[in-house]
């Protein structure tokens, strides 16, 4: 594949390797925001591989890990709905509501779909007059421009049974938090590359004045991982704290205008309960009132939702990079991917599911870091 | 064959008098009997069926007798070059090859939903025969049922097989040991990505297709070359090859190591699956095996593989070892190492 | 939260009023909405997150970037300690080639 493969070409990882060991001194602690790139770091092995003065903290960069759980207990009403076609991303049909899922939504009844894009749902809403057609709008600041036009077009066409269940987060907020939870130790940070190509990224400089943290925008094939992690270092390692873009054939200064503008008609910011972690003013996008008639929350009278999350859980800690997943009582014991507590042990990509693939490796030759 | 195209496939079965699946076809009367004349037999076409009996008489050999069933509800019925037709009679052949047997005789039980043309029956009961006969093995028993109109997604089939497993022959899943070589006989992913592709709601153009073949063929090569030296095989199916390495590893309690980049994808695949944000060892192959063989004769067992077609890309994608028993690991490509864990359940598309 | 993949924008056509094009992923080809990229056409290749081209690809820049990357470390190859050297690779499985 053009453009992705010449990025995970094995000689130049060793070359950025090399000359991350060659730059560090450290101890440094390094946190990736991004979901995608956590996966990434997983799947390619990357943390085993930089040296010791290097340690990846995985940041609350996954809409799995972090859609509150009011919105999910919200989600798995409206799916088990008579008459509704509830429609999601993938990512979230395991996720674990206050007692089930919306993949036990779907085998007790409800019509669940998984698509790829939020227009498919509203396909379908349009091919099937007689339903109310509900889309689950999670995600950070990369998928709000999917979600504000298709929202946009159901007020154009004209498709009054489409409404889009909405809890949009937003990362420069979230690094906030991050940095001024008590107990912080990450010293720097590799932004979200697909983010801030919508975004942009001049959103990180006021956080890089005032924190004094270095910002690398980052892409997701191995070598931008690494990248991004050396220019991180390099800064660490100088004293040097600014915003860096090391993702920059996909990322420009200024993101992208004509996708913010849409954002800026269909979306408004609003306080945001991330799950695990709490409240954090201003950090997420909801409908305006303008476009309330497609905003599911409104329509479906879902206002009766108690929530319970187990009170052992400790993954707002995980994702803040406050605690390592084994420094949870319950991880490996009443908590495994097969019977998850919270949400990081159920992502491909938390924390959690990852330290405990791991774990089962136990001693073995090869030294195993995280 | 590009694409599906069931127009250049004969229809085996004439349209009579009714052109729709109707209740009375699953009553045992006269419509049964139209629908088992008009419909299976020709396609079928052997004397084992032919007999019509409650049960089919068959003669056999003796020894050890392998036996297998499994039941297909694939959504669409038709997709890129295959349907569930020989996706069902492949994949019962393949279960019984992966003991060692020899395929002999299969049963075809079919739960019809009302309304189901006739002539889509008579496409997938051809494919049916056709496919059997490939394998060399014969449909000689069936049943059918109708459900109500909504009740059904079509057809759902469940094929059950009997094989001969010739003496000798010690393949099992339990039979992995330190030192073997993992084999993988072709390219992964190709079904998961044929059936995705064509899926509501998230249909994609693609060249890939099924790769839903009888395997029988190419085990009875491998052991002829090596009869003892073939520890444990299995076709990758549902949950890809990191399920099935990861089962095996579990059974013969040993760790394996897999190396990734030799493990063989097609570009097309990997596009599919870059897209998707699915991993191509987690998605399912109806047309692959991999085998466990003794290090000294992995070379001879790899060069007979790759003389026949269904096997011509086989690749040693890694290796058993006595660490870490019943994990999978993978050196990545960059180097790096990562667990391969069985998949939890449906492989979903992901943004994240 | 990203998953985005780089495609090349094969027709450009209108749909219902939108901007739309046909995408092909390298082998796959999809369609995509081109709406937020006016500035993509036959030719370009773009990022595209569920459904939609969220930027070009700037093909000069990852050039740039992969050239930058092959003059990354060529002295420390001789200086690189093998103690901390990344996993040697697995002695060589047996088979004929690959």
């Amino acid at each position: 594949m053009k453009y992705l493969d010449e990025f995970r070409d094995p000689d130049l990882a060793k070359r950025l390797l090399a000359e991350i060991r060659q730059v560090t001194t450290g101890p440094w602690a390094v946190m990736e925001v991004c979901g995608g790139q956590t996966h990434s770091i997983i799947r390619n092995g990357i943390d085993q591989l930089l040296p010791d003065g290097i340690e990846l903290v995985h940041g609350p960069g996954c809409p799995v890990c972090v859609t509150p759980l009011e919105i999910i207990d919200k989600a798995l009403a409206i799916a088990a709905r008579p008459g509704t076609i509830f429609c999601s991303f993938g990512d979230m049909l395991r996720v674990p509501g206050s007692d089930k899922d919306l993949f036990q939504v779907r085998s007790e009844g409800g019509d669940v779909r998984v698509v790829y894009s939020p227009l498919d749902a509203l396909a379908l809403a349009a091919d099937n007059p007689d339903r109310e057609v509900v889309f689950f709008g999670i995600g950070f600041e990369t998928t709000a421009p999917a979600n504000a036009m298709t929202v946009h077009e159901a007020r154009r066409r004209g498709l009054p049974n489409f409404s889009m269940l909405v809890s949009h987060v937003l990362v420069p907020p979230a690094i906030t938090a991050v940095l001024a939870a008590p107990g912080c130790r990450v010293q720097g940070f590799l932004a979200a590359g697909h983010v801030c190509a919508v975004m942009g990224t001049a959103e990180y400089e006021p956080l890089v004045r005032e924190h004094g943290v270095p910002v690398v925008v980052t892409g997701f094939e191995p070598l931008d991982v690494l990248e991004g992690i050396r220019r991180a270092v390099v800064q660490l390692e100088a004293g040097r704290a600014e915003v860096e873009n090391a993702y920059a054939r996909v990322v420009r200064p200024d993101g992208n205008p004509v996708a913010r503008a849409m954002i800026d008609q269909v979306f408004e910011v609003c306080d945001r309960a991330w799950r695990g972690i709490g409240t954090i003013p201003a950090s997420g996008w909801r409908l305006t009132d303008d476009y309330l008639e497609f905003d599911a929350e409104h329509r479906f009278d879902v206002g009766h939702i108690r929530t319970a999350e187990p009170s052992r859980c400790r993954a707002g800690e995980v994702l803040q990079g406050l605690i390592k997943p084994n420094e949870c009582e319950a991880f490996g014991e009443a908590c495994t991917p097969r019977s998850p507590l919270g949400a990081t042990m159920v992502s491909s990509e938390g924390a959690c599911a990852a330290y405990f693939q791991y774990r089962r490796l136990g001693p073995t030759p090869v030294e195993i870091r995280r | 064959m590009t694409g599906i195209d069931p127009s250049s496939w004969s229809c085996p079965a004439p349209i009579g008098r009714r052109s729709t699946v109707v209740m009375g076809h699953g009553g045992g009367g006269r419509l049964s009997a139209e629908l088992v004349a008009e419909v299976f037999l020709p396609a079928f076409a052997n004397p084992g069926l032919d007999q019509l009996a409650d049960s089919a008489v068959m003669p056999f050999a003796g020894g050890r007798l392998a036996m297998s069933t499994d039941s297909y509800v694939v959504r669409p019925l038709f997709f890129p070059g295959g349907n569930i037709g020989d996706l069902a009679v492949n994949g019962t052949v393949n279960d019984l090859a992966m003991s060692g047997a020899r395929p002999l005789y299969l049963s075809a039980a079919f739960v019809l939903e009302e309304g189901l043309d006739i002539g889509t029956l008579g496409l997938i009961a051809g494919s049916m025969g056709a496919a059997a006969q490939a394998a060399g093995a014969q449909l000689i028993t069936g049943d059918t049922k109708v459900v109500d109109q909504g009740r059904g997604d079509g057809v759902y089939i469940t094929t059950a097989g009997v094989g001969l497993v010739p003496d000798g022959v010690e393949v099992s899943p339990s039979g992995a040991r330190p030192g073997d070589v993992v084999i993988v006989s072709g390219t992964i992913g190709s079904h998961g990505v044929a059936i995705l592709s064509v899926r509501e709601g998230l249909e994609f153009g693609t060249v890939v297709e099924t790769d839903s073949a009888p395997l029988n063929g190419l085990v009875d090569a491998m052991l002829a070359v090596a009869p003892a030296g073939v520890h444990a095989l299995r076709d990758p199916t549902r949950g890809g090859l990191a399920a099935t390495v990861n089962e095996i590893a579990g059974a013969s309690a040993v760790g394996v190591v897999l190396e990734e980049r030799s493990i063989p994808v097609s570009p097309e695949v990997a596009a599919a699956c870059g897209f998707l944000g699915l991993d191509p060892l987690e998605v399912a192959n109806e047309g692959r095996l991999v085998a466990f063989v003794a290090p000294e004769v992995a070379d001879d067992v790899l060069a007979v593989m790759r003389d026949l077609a269904v096997a011509s890309g086989a690749a040693v994608v890694g290796r058993v070892v006595a660490d870490h028993p019943g994990v999978v690991v993978a050196r990545t490509g960059i180097g790096g190492t990562r667990i391969v864990d069985v998949p939890l359940g449906e492989q979903l598309p992901r943004i994240c | 939260m990203c998953l985005g993949v780089p495609g090349q924008v094969i027709e450009v056509f209108d749909e219902g009023g939108t901007r739309m094009a046909t995408v092909d992923f390298g082998g796959v080809v999809k369609k995509v909405c081109l709406a937020y990229v006016p500035d993509v056409g036959p030719g370009d290749y773009t990022i595209v997150h569920v459904g939609f081209a969220l930027t070009r690809l700037d093909e000069a820049s990852a050039l740039e970037t992969l050239e930058l990357f092959r003059a990354t470390g060529l002295l420390d190859e001789e200086l690189r300690d093998p103690v901390a050297g990344p996993v040697d690779p697995a002695p060589p499985l047996g088979g004929v080639g690959r």
